[in-house]
């Protein structure tokens, strides 16, 4: 496997000493493995933290900036970042207003946050936590580590970070953060297999003519292997699992999401299958992003996530952003 | 008795053990997990290895605290709040005593442990280390050549997560198709027991 790195152990820290190139609006301590906004703490505004593994960029560090995150912590690739990240983001997120911990819910995540949100109470920070897990692929959450945090965590970041922008104290940002993750369902599916730097060989073996249904972002093999699929038969499967888990009663935000080595072509002729198929089942979308957000390293697929918005959280989703990877309004 | 510098070759023999057999964990967690069990831990106990070679402390219950917060703040992942608790609680159940016997180790071990299941809210028979760690300390507190004992335990212990079905961490996701391999965290705890078999049979 030919990838464009110098060492395996020294991917994450090279990406991160790019990130300080190219944004110099940001804060970037690649020694100790922080991203933060170059003006924060943001007085009077509630500091947004989020971290996990890396390899889902843009996912975190892309969505730092004003309207969104105030700071996040990658780990190592698709490892949760230690507690001694998240302490540092926090504190250099707290303003005094105080900070909301997202997590996506994976078992490492939650553990080392909670260790954090622990450590960082004892410095005086006044924390919340938000747990992400919209993906509806788990379906035996009594038998599993829970549902996972996939792609409702754009949804959750950018509303909780808009929140926090207009001044919202932090009991609120946390309310908004927790019913934009109850509002939202996802479902992904893989066309290939996903090749990690340290291990340098796909993570499972996927023979050609056949897709992964119900994948993570972390190359964990799905639930059901299928004989390969058309567009517009993956979009159906993958509108059908959302919306029979949570059927909507009002118009939703779409994210139709590329796993990493899905060409643009693609991802939109799929996006038109999306739209095709809420179209079919009456929901309405207000709004749809298309494009490589929460991806897995060189993971060919995509997934797609639904989050139910009312007037408010539309208004906050629509509110200006300036980030690496989302940017509009002003 | 043992004392610090016991714990001290225990850990510095951890840190080669996992390094030997980083890639073989890792190819068990390709399969269940991530990929990335071996690599995580690799980074872990060589932080651990060299800080102990450098300045080792005075007794067992801080060699072992110590190595417990460095395994938090450099593995990350499940694996560094679970390995790093399981070392600390230890350590602190230890306390400052400049010697301790076995018994007492068992004694503080079974805390550990303890302390490990409820931090993931695991059992035994959940396909995690615990299934390797659970019958390695009821052998360390009871047999006549406990440490022996408790590798082989461990040992026996990894195996037997071959055809459970994984209930905790990310193995859960797949359901029943995680039957049929062995839970990589089980193997690193083996190794870790194997390692301490290791330097107390000199």
């Amino acid at each position: 496997m030919r990838m464009l790195i110098n060492t395996p152990e020294t991917v994450v820290a090279d990406a991160l000493r790019g990130m300080a190139v190219a944004h110099p609006e940001l804060r970037v301590d690649v020694e100790n493995r922080v991203v933060v906004r170059r003006d924060a703490p943001v007085a009077g505004k509630v500091g947004i933290v989020s971290g996990g593994g890396s390899g889902h960029e843009p996912l975190h560090g892309g969505f730092v900036g004003p309207g969104m995150l105030t700071a996040a912590c990658p780990g190592a690739v698709f490892t949760s970042p230690v507690p001694d990240q998240m302490v540092r983001a926090a504190l250099a997120a707290d303003s005094g207003e105080g900070v909301l911990f997202i997590v996506k819910n994976y078992t490492g995540d939650v553990l080392n946050f909670d260790m954090a949100a622990e450590l960082a109470e004892e410095e005086g920070v006044r924390l919340a936590k938000v747990l992400v897990d919209d993906d509806v692929a788990v379906t035996d959450s009594l038998f599993t580590a829970g549902r996972r945090g996939t792609g409702a965590t754009l949804f959750v970041e950018k509303i909780a970070g808009a929140a926090a922008e207009a001044g919202a104290p932090l009991e609120e940002v946390a309310a908004v953060a927790r019913r934009v993750n109850e509002s939202s369902r996802s479902f992904g599916v893989a066309l290939s297999s996903v090749t990690t730097p340290a291990k340098g060989t796909p993570n499972f073996d996927l023979p050609d003519g056949e897709l992964e249904l119900g994948i993570g972002i972390h190359g964990e093999p799905g639930r059901e292997r299928r004989p390969m699929m058309t567009s517009r038969e993956i979009a159906d499967v993958a509108l059908t699992a959302v919306v029979e888990d949570r059927p909507p009663t009002g118009p939703v935000l779409v994210l139709v999401n590329g796993m990493g080595a899905t060409p643009l072509l693609e991802l939109y002729g799929f996006a038109a299958e999306v739209g095709r198929g809420l179209a079919e089942r009456g929901i309405e979308a207000a709004r749809t992003l298309v494009g490589n957000y929460v991806t897995s390293l060189d993971m060919a697929g995509c997934s797609v996530t639904l989050c139910q918005v009312d007037e408010e959280s539309l208004r906050l989703w629509d509110a200006p952003v300036q980030t690496a990877a989302l940017r509009w309004g002003r | 008795m043992l004392d610090a510098d016991f714990f001290r070759r225990w850990l510095i023999a951890c840190a080669a053990l996992v390094d030997r057999d980083a890639a073989r964990l890792t190819e068990l967690d390709s399969a269940i997990g991530d990929a990335d069990h071996g690599s995580n831990l690799q980074r872990g106990f060589t932080a651990v290895a060299a800080a102990l070679e450098k300045e080792p402390p005075p007794t067992p219950g801080a060699v072992l605290t110590l190595a417990g917060r460095l395994l938090i703040s450099t593995v990350g992942g499940a694996s560094g709040p679970l390995y790093g608790t399981l070392l600390r609680r230890t350590g602190k159940t230890l306390g400052d005593a400049a010697e301790v016997t076995p018994a007492r180790l068992a004694e503080a071990l079974r805390a550990g442990v303890t302390a490990v299941a409820e931090l993931g809210g695991a059992r035994p028979g959940d396909k995690t280390m615990l299934d390797a760690l659970e019958p390695a300390v009821e052998a360390l507190g009871s047999a006549d050549a406990p440490f022996a004992a408790a590798r082989e335990a461990a040992e026996r212990g990894a195996l037997a997560t071959v055809p459970m079905r994984a209930r905790k961490g990310r193995a859960s996701y797949l359901g029943e198709r995680s039957i049929g391999h062995q839970d990589p965290g089980a193997a690193s705890s083996a190794l870790i027991v194997g390692a301490l078999a290791e330097v107390a049979a000199g």
